[in-house]
Order: structure tokens, then C-alpha cells, then sequence
């Protein structure tokens, strides 16, 4: 069962709320520090030059704070740290253009905050400008229309699904498994985020405690697929209660997408738990133990990350081009090395994958999954 | 491999009465390590009313094994017992394993101690025992060893939790051994040798290495870090709270009528939680924080102050909702969400290299010691399985529960109350109409003093006071000596009388007995 991933509405937003990897702390790294107190945001600099810069944000005040630096119509917001609770300290780290700014703490997290001026000097380093922003929003609107696509789909070839499997046509339905739970599996972070479909959808066997019902695909991936012992087939009864079921949470899921939009965070990090998925449970063939389906979920998988990298990408280009070449390069490899795996429609099954072939298949996804971790940051500072 | 080892046969034949007279000399000539106590600053006492290793600030390196009993034989296991009792009290003391230890034993005899740890200080070394409830009846409920009726009514292999997904190889065990140390080689040496002299009576089922502690026991100890790079413990039991401990880990003496032996002790979980290390390490510092609830830096709560405030979980953040999260694992796994409830953690990080993936093979080795597991315990990791962000990233791979009996004085050994006032009928050792030498103990030493002998012997009192070789049952081989079984076929059987001496180093005499199975 995943947590439910938050919903955060800050589209066309450019911010990061976490630090980066600094090691150094001493005052000579440039960083500005800024002390929150209940009434008042001292900021240790007026001004900075141009590039990363990082605000040191420590709250000394007695309520939860925030930070933001503005641009220079006091509006825009550049970047944000929000939630720190009295004595924490957060770093925000910015790409800052020259150009005047304001600085703003918001002690209480009300109001327009208690606002500085503040400089970038021009530092000959190059900041992406230009119309990132209108980048990014096309991008999220492609994936906003994906997702409503993939789950229209999901929702026709559940009902097929289920008509089969409850009319006995278990040969038929089989063949649908797979095919019909890539619609699933492409936007698993999404469908994952409502934390009460989740479970009664997609839950393993080992996910279940002691006692606890067991529904949706995986309940009837055993049915069709059953052990050669200690397993008792569902009755008539049984199965036509799970298909309905199937049918009714794949209808809500459906429902509950049509009202949801991303931002570039939800798509960066929603590419990265996808590829985490594969990793964690498709490559280690846990996700289907009894169907052994798991390369189809893993493609599925891939190409979920893949279309939120490629609706990314244009953004992406414009602030680190060379990390989009990289993960051009290694969604390629990590593809090409499923291909290998093709077999008719669909997959070889996972049983018939030799070790060597599953550590090769791993150690592509970690080659992909390492720099894919950085596109959100990459796309959102 | 086959020539130096008959090559080593070869010599300590011709060299018999030579290594018997080095193995005297040896002996003699001082006792080394073996007979020194260590300084007292890193030696930690092994004797008390609770055992040590449970409140003891929590030493840098562990060693776990757990054990299946072999043996259908009560007196074994007493006699198991006893003797890793007194190898606990020697080696938590600095000093070696036996009579003789690692270095000054017979010239031609195996050492009694493996040596690897001959010259280290004990750094802390604790040595703490546990009792299974294979030990208690076995899987198909047979009172292996007429304990059952003193079983504790919660000592209970855990229910199933929402992710398990246990290695039956490194969950279970029938007895338990948890030794830590600052030192890892130390921490190693002491189960090296338990197993060593359990052979024959235990088997090692598992065992895990764990290196860097990953909570404190003690207020005057800083909170470690575990390997998602937070720290780990922060509100843990540790040994200053009095009141927490009597509560929440120390067994009371009216807790279970039938556990009476328990007073005083406590249970062991041992859970293996193997984390998602690579994936994790892809998560933004933003969201990790948020899983655990706590700033990764100072491990101050996300609601404000340092690491030891108190979190205020109802303080709101942007959008009304709690800076910490609901499914944050601080939250779920707060005492203020689980009726109260403490359990005294005592883990450790592990990594045991890679797996075939490529992926680190490593996690945290949770211990809890806890006053009752199903009250305390089972309630908290229900909560944590079901609602725990960080479940994400982790996976449960192994699992086992452990009563864990009081501490023991000098002269007793560890788990005495369980076994005392209980008479069990002793099988009488079959070996026909012969005289059977009445046992009064096993000595723990063996010789192969003779030249060609087939087989090693055993070396038992005698009522006349004398010493024997002798075996005590034909079929089924009786005679241990750190652990290891001798005495086999009645062909072999060539029983040797020796007069007591004032030195139990004195070899035995060669001359014949009459042998009891012919």
C-alpha cells in the first residue's frame, strides 16, 4: 500500500521547498541567511550575484513561518519554503536572474508577509529565463490529458475483464490480464494516490494482514492462475462479487481523475516512484507471482515515466540539457533491453527470465532511476 | 586438504608422549588472558537481577544468532545452558572460553577458545539469552522438554502484518543469543563460541551482524543515525526511566501465574527490516523529511524546536494541514497514537553486501524489548504495517519473538527458575544388563592420550571417584564435550581408569576397564 501522494495545486510555480546537497555550513559559502522571528525576517544580505542562490532560513520565532522571494511586482512568486515549525531550519534554493527582488517572511503563514528589497547582481552566469514556465504548463496539461486517456481505457477493458472472468471464460481472460492492467500500471502514482481504491484495487497477497479481505486484481490473478495446492477456486458467487467490485472502484478511480491537474513536481517525482515500482516489484517479480506478468507491468511502468519525462522535456531542455540527453539515452537502453523480451503482443513471462537477463534489466532501471531522481529539481529550481 | 590434514593425524600419533608433556607444561605455565579479569572501565558486570545487554547503553556492534534445540534431551539443554552461562560470565569479563582457552591447551587437543578475540579488550561486550516457543512445545504442540506448562501465555509467534514478507531462514528459533560490543570481532568471537559448544545440542538457525547501533538506551548517549540518514530513537525507553522500564520493558511477577520464572525478564523482538535503500535515496530531502516526520539535520519534529521537543501533532502548516503529516512515521509510531505504549529499542543497521540486483542488501535490525509483546508490541507494528509512510521503502524479512529470563547470580545459570521443581523422568541409557556408571557430571575435557585410539572418549566421574572414558548410550551418543558428540560404535569402546588428582590437568592412565556394553 503506498502513502497517498499530496496534491499540491503550484502550477507555474518555480520553487523548491528542500535544500540541496550542501556540506558546508560556514558563512563563507555565500549563502544568505535569513532569522524569522514573530515579527520580523532579518536577512543577513541585501543582495547576491546571480545564479543558485540559497536562502538559509532559520525560524526563531514562536509560530510555523514561511519564506518566499518575489519578483519585483511583489507578486510572482519565485520560490518558496513553507512549514518550518518554530526552530527549524530549511534551505531554499533558487536560480536567480538579475534583477530586483523582494525577500518576504510569513511569520503565522498569514498576510503579505514582512518584505525586504533585495539585488541580483549579474554574475556572468548564465539563468535560464524565457517562457519555462509556459513550458511546463503545456507539459502538465499533456499529462493531465494522458492520465484521463489511460484511465478511460482502463475502465472499458476492466468491464471486459470482468465480464470474462465472470461468465467462466478464463482462457479469454487471462489473455485481457496483463493488457488490461497496463492502463493501470502506466499511471500507478496517480491511481496509488487515493489511499482507500489503492488497497481494495491492487493489493498483494503479502500486503494483506491478518484477517483483512483481499480484493481487486491480484485476488483474481490467483483465482485464474492458482496454486497446484491448498487453494480453494472462488465460487460463481465469489467471482461475480470481486468482478463487480473491480468494476465499481476502476468507475470512482475514473471519476476522481477527471477533477485532478499537475504541476511539475507531481510529474518529476511521478516518473521517479514509477521507475521505483519497477524496481521494487516488477523486477523482482513479486508484483504477479501468480501470473508472472510482470514485464508487461513493467513496461507500462516505463512508459508512464516516460510520457511525464517527454512532457517535461521541452522545460527540461531549456534548464539542463544535458540531463535530458541522458535520460533520452537511457530510457532508450532500458527499452531496447525490453524489447529482447517481446514475445508476440506481449512479454516473456517472468519465470522464463534467466538470472543474468533480470540483473541486467535491473541494473538498467538503477542507470535510468539515478538521474530521473533529479529531474524535478532539475525542471523546478 | 587431504594430505596436511593426514599429515597432522600422522604427527600427533608418533608425538603422543611429547604433547602430553607440552600440554602439561602449557598449562602450567600460565594461564594468559584466560585466567586475567580484564580493567573493570570496559567491562560490563554479567551477573545481576536483569541481564545484561537489555538497558546497557547500547554498545556500537552487534551479533544475534538464534538457535533450534536438537536435542529431545532436557538434561542437554540444562546442561547447554550451564555451560554457555560460564562461557557468558568469561567472555563479558575478558577472558577466554574453558579451562584452558585459546592458547594453553593440550598441544594435540583442538582449542577450547577459537582466539580471535585473545588480546581484545571485552569493549562492552553483553551477552543476552533468549527462550523461543519452539522451546516451549514444538510445531505440532509436543512438550519437547515438560516446559509447556510454563509457558508464557503471550510468548507467541507473531501474527502476519500487512508487507511481511518473511524469510522463514531468518525468522523463528528456539533459544536466542544477542551479544554487542563496541567491538565487532569480539561481538563475533562470543556467538562463534556458543554455537561452538552448543553443536550437538543447537543448531544455528540464523544469524545477523549488525554494525552502528541505531537507538540509544541511555540519556547519556547521542541518537545515531540510521541508514535512511535520520535519526533513529530519539524517544526511546532508555535505562534513566525507572518508571518506563518497570511499565513498559521488566516482566512483573504477577504478570503471568503460569511464567512466574519471568519475573524480571522481559521478550525479544527481533524484526529484519530490509529498507529500499537506492529508491530511497532518490526521494527529495522535502519528502523524506515528510515520511519520517522529523528534520533530517537536527531531528527536531517537523512542528518546531529540537530534536528531544515534544511534536505537536495537531500544528497546522499551508492548507490547514498538520506539519506532521498523518501517515509520517514519527506519528504512527508516537506513543501518543499507540494507547502510550513504549517499547525499548535496542537495533542495529545492517548490510549484508548486495543482492543479486545490485542493490544493497541492508536495512535496520530491529530489537524491542518489551514487557508483553502482544500487548505492546503487536498493537504498535499492526498500526505501523498499516499506516506508516515509510513502508514504502521498507520491507520486513525476517521475524522472531523471544522470552527473555531475569538475570542470573555467580554459580546459577541463566534460565534456572524455568527448570527448577520439575522432575522429569530421565531415560535410563540403554546399554544392556551392564554396570552403568552413574554420572555425576561430564568433565569438560577429552584427551587423546592414546596412541591409535579408534575414537576420542569421554571423560566422566566414577563413584569410586575415579575418572572414565565411557559412553553413556550405544545408540544414541551422549557424551559432549563442547558440544561435540564422542563415543560411537561398541567396538571402539576402550574405557580407562584414572585416579582423581589434585590437578585436572592430570592425563588419564591407560589401563583397561571392562567395558559396560559387552
Amino acid at each position: 500500500m503506498r502513502s497517498p501522494t499530496p496534491i499540491v495545486a503550484l502550477a507555474g510555480l518555480l520553487l523548491v521547498g528542500a535544500a540541496c546537497t550542501k556540506n558546508d555550513t560556514d558563512s563563507a559559502s555565500g549563502n544568505v541567511k535569513v532569522r524569522s522571528t514573530d515579527d520580523a525576517c532579518e536577512v543577513s544580505a541585501a543582495a547576491a550575484p546571480s545564479g543558485n542562490v540559497v536562502f538559509e532560513v532559520t525560524n526563531d520565532g514562536s509560530e510555523v513561518t514561511e519564506f518566499y522571494l518575489l519578483a519585483d511586482d511583489g507578486l510572482r512568486i519565485i520560490g518558496e519554503v513553507e512549514n518550518i515549525g518554530p526552530g527549524i531550519s530549511r534551505n531554499l534554493v533558487v536560480q536567480a536572474a538579475p534583477g530586483g527582488y523582494f525577500t518576504a517572511c510569513k511569520p503565522g503563514m498569514v498576510g503579505d508577509g514582512i518584505r525586504s528589497a533585495f539585488t541580483v547582481s549579474d554574475s556572468g552566469r548564465e539563468v535560464a529565463t524565457g517562457d519555462v514556465a509556459d513550458l511546463i504548463a503545456t507539459g502538465t496539461e499533456q499529462y493531465r490529458l494522458y492520465v484521463r486517456d489511460q484511465v478511460g481505457q482502463l475502465v472499458a477493458k476492466t468491464q471486459q475483464f470482468a465480464d470474462l472472468y465472470t461468465a467462466g471464460s478464463d482462457d479469454e481472460a487471462r489473455a485481457l490480464y496483463a493488457d488490461a492492467r497496463t492502463h493501470w500500471e502506466r499511471i500507478e502514482p496517480v491511481a496509488e494516490s487515493f489511499g482507500d481504491l489503492d488497497p481494495k484495487l491492487d493489493l498483494r497477497e503479502a500486503d494483506l494482514e491478518a484477517g483483512q479481505a483481499w480484493t481487486g486484481w491480484h485476488a483474481i490473478e490467483k483465482d485464474l492462475w492458482p496454486p497446484a495446492s491448498d487453494y480453494t477456486p472462488f465460487t460463481a458467487d465469489e467471482r461475480t462479487a470481486l468482478a463487480d467490485l473491480l468494476v465499481v472502484d476502476t468507475t470512482d478511480l475514473s471519476a476522481r481523475v477527471q477533477e485532478l491537474t499537475y504541476d511539475a513536481t507531481q510529474l518529476g517525482n511521478g516518473a521517479k516512484e514509477l521507475l521505483d515500482e519497477v524496481a521494487t516489484g516488477k523486477v523482482t517479480g513479486e508484483e504477479e507471482i501468480w501470473s508472472h506478468t510482470d514485464l508487461w507491468d513493467f513496461q507500462a511502468n516505463v512508459d508512464g515515466a516516460r510520457i511525464a519525462f517527454e512532457n517535461l522535456q521541452p522545460a527540461l531542455e531549456t534548464k539542463d540539457p544535458d540531463l535530458a540527453t541522458t535520460l533520452t539515452e537511457r530510457f532508450t537502453a532500458l527499452q531496447q533491453l525490453l524489447d529482447r523480451h517481446r514475445d508476440g503482443e506481449g512479454f516473456q513471462l517472468y519465470t522464463e527470465l534467466s538470472t543474468a537477463e533480470i540483473k541486467a534489466l535491473a541494473d538498467a532501471v538503477n542507470a535510468l532511476s539515478e538521474p530521473l531522481a533529479e529531474l524535478t529539481a532539475a525542471v523546478v529550481l | 586438504m587431504s594430505l596436511s590434514r593426514r599429515r597432522f593425524l600422522h604427527l600427533a600419533g608418533v608425538g603422543t608422549a611429547g604433547a602430553a608433556a607440552a600440554t602439561v607444561s602449557g598449562s602450567l605455565a600460565g594461564c594468559g588472558r584466560n585466567g586475567e579479569a580484564a580493567a573493570t572501565a570496559d567491562v560490563v558486570d554479567y551477573y545481576g537481577s536483569h541481564q545484561a545487554g537489555i538497558v546497557t547503553p547500547a554498545q556500537d556492534r552487534l551479533h544475534f544468532a538464534a538457535f533450534d534445540v536438537i536435542t529431545e534431551s532436557r538434561d542437554d539443554l540444562i546442561q547447554l545452558l550451564q555451560e554457555w552461562t560460564n562461557a557468558a560470565a568469561k567472555m563479558t569479563s575478558g577472558r577466554d572460553v574453558g579451562e584452558f582457552g585459546a592458547m594453553d591447551g593440550p598441544y594435540i587437543a583442538p582449542p577450547e577458545d577459537t582466539g580471535e578475540a585473545y588480546g581484545l579488550r571485552p569493549a562492552r561486550l553483553t551477552i543476552t539469552f533468549g527462550f523461543g516457543p519452539g522451546l516451549f512445545e514444538d510445531q505440532d504442540g509436543n512438550d519437547r522438554f515438560g516446559l509447556a506448562a510454563r509457558r508464557p501465555a503471550v510468548l507467541a509467534t507473531l501474527p502476519h502484518f500487512a508487507g511481511d514478507n518473511l524469510d522463514p531462514a531468518r525468522s523463528g528459533g528456539d533459544l536466542c543469543v544477542q551479544a554487542c560490543s563496541d567491538d565487532p570481532q569480539v561481538a563475533v568471537h562470543a556467538i562463534r563460541n556458543l554455537a561452538r559448544i552448543g553443536f550437538g545440542t543447537t543448531a544455528v538457525r540464523w544469524s545477523q551482524l549488525g554494525f552502528g547501533r541505531t537507538s540509544s538506551t541511555s540519556d547519556a548517549q547521542a541518537t545515531p543515525r540510521n541508514l535512511f540518514g535520520f535519526k533513529d530513537g530519539t524517544s526511546n525507553v532508555k535505562a534513566e526511566h525507572d518508571d518506563l522500564l518497570d511499565r513498559f520493558v521488566w516482566v512483573g511477577d504477577d504478570d503471568d501465574p503460569a511464567a512466574g520464572w519471568l519475573t524480571g525478564g522481559s521478550y525479544l523482538v527481533a524484526r529484519r527490516v530490509s529498507m529500499r535503500i537506492e529508491t530511497w535515496d532518490r526521494t527529495s530531502l522535502q519528502e523524506q523529511e515528510a515520511i519520517i516526520g522529523r528534520d533530517k539535520k537536527e531531528g527536531a519534529p517537523l512542528s518546531g524546536g529540537k530534536e528531544f521537543t515534544t511534536p505537536d501533532f495537531q500544528l497546522p502548516g499551508a492548507g490547514n494541514a498538520p506539519l506532521i503529516a498523518g501517515d509520517a512515521h514519527l506519528r504512527v509510531a508516537h506513543p501518543a497514537q499507540n494507547n502510550g505504549t513504549h517499547i525499548l529499542r535496542r537495533g542495529y543497521n545492517f548490510t549484508d553486501g548486495s543482492n543479486g540486483l545490485g542493490n544493497l542488501d541492508a536495512g535496520l535490525f530491529f530489537i524491542a524489548y518489551t514487557r508483553d509483546p502482544l500487548q505492546h508490541f503487536v498493537p504498535l507494528q499492526t498500526n505501523l504495517a498499516r499506516n506508516d509512510a515509510l513502508n514504502e521503502y521498507i520491507q520486513h524479512t525476517g521475524s522472531a519473538v523471544f522470552a527473555v529470563p531475569p538475570g542470573v547470580t555467580a554459580g546459577d545459570f541463566i534460565g534456572s527458575p524455568l527448570f527448577a521443581g520439575v522432575t522429569v523422568a530421565v531415560v535410563a541409557p540403554k546399554i544392556g544388563a551392564a554396570p552403568t556408571p552413574p554420572w555425576t557430571r561430564l568433565m569438560r575435557w577429552r584427551l587423546r592420550l592414546l596412541a591409535g585410539a579408534p575414537s576420542p572418549r569421554c571423560c566422566a566421574q566414577t563413584p569410586a571417584g575415579g575418572w572414565a572414558w565411557a559412553c553413556r548410550s550405544r545408540s544414541r551418543p551422549a557424551c559432549r564435550w563442547r558440544g561435540r558428540s564422542w563415543c560411537g560404535a561398541s567396538s571402539t569402546w576402550q574405557p580407562t581408569v584414572r585416579q582423581r588428582s589434585s590437578s585436572r590437568r592430570s592425563p588419564c592412565s591407560t589401563s583397561r576397564w571392562p567395558s559396560p556394553l559387552n
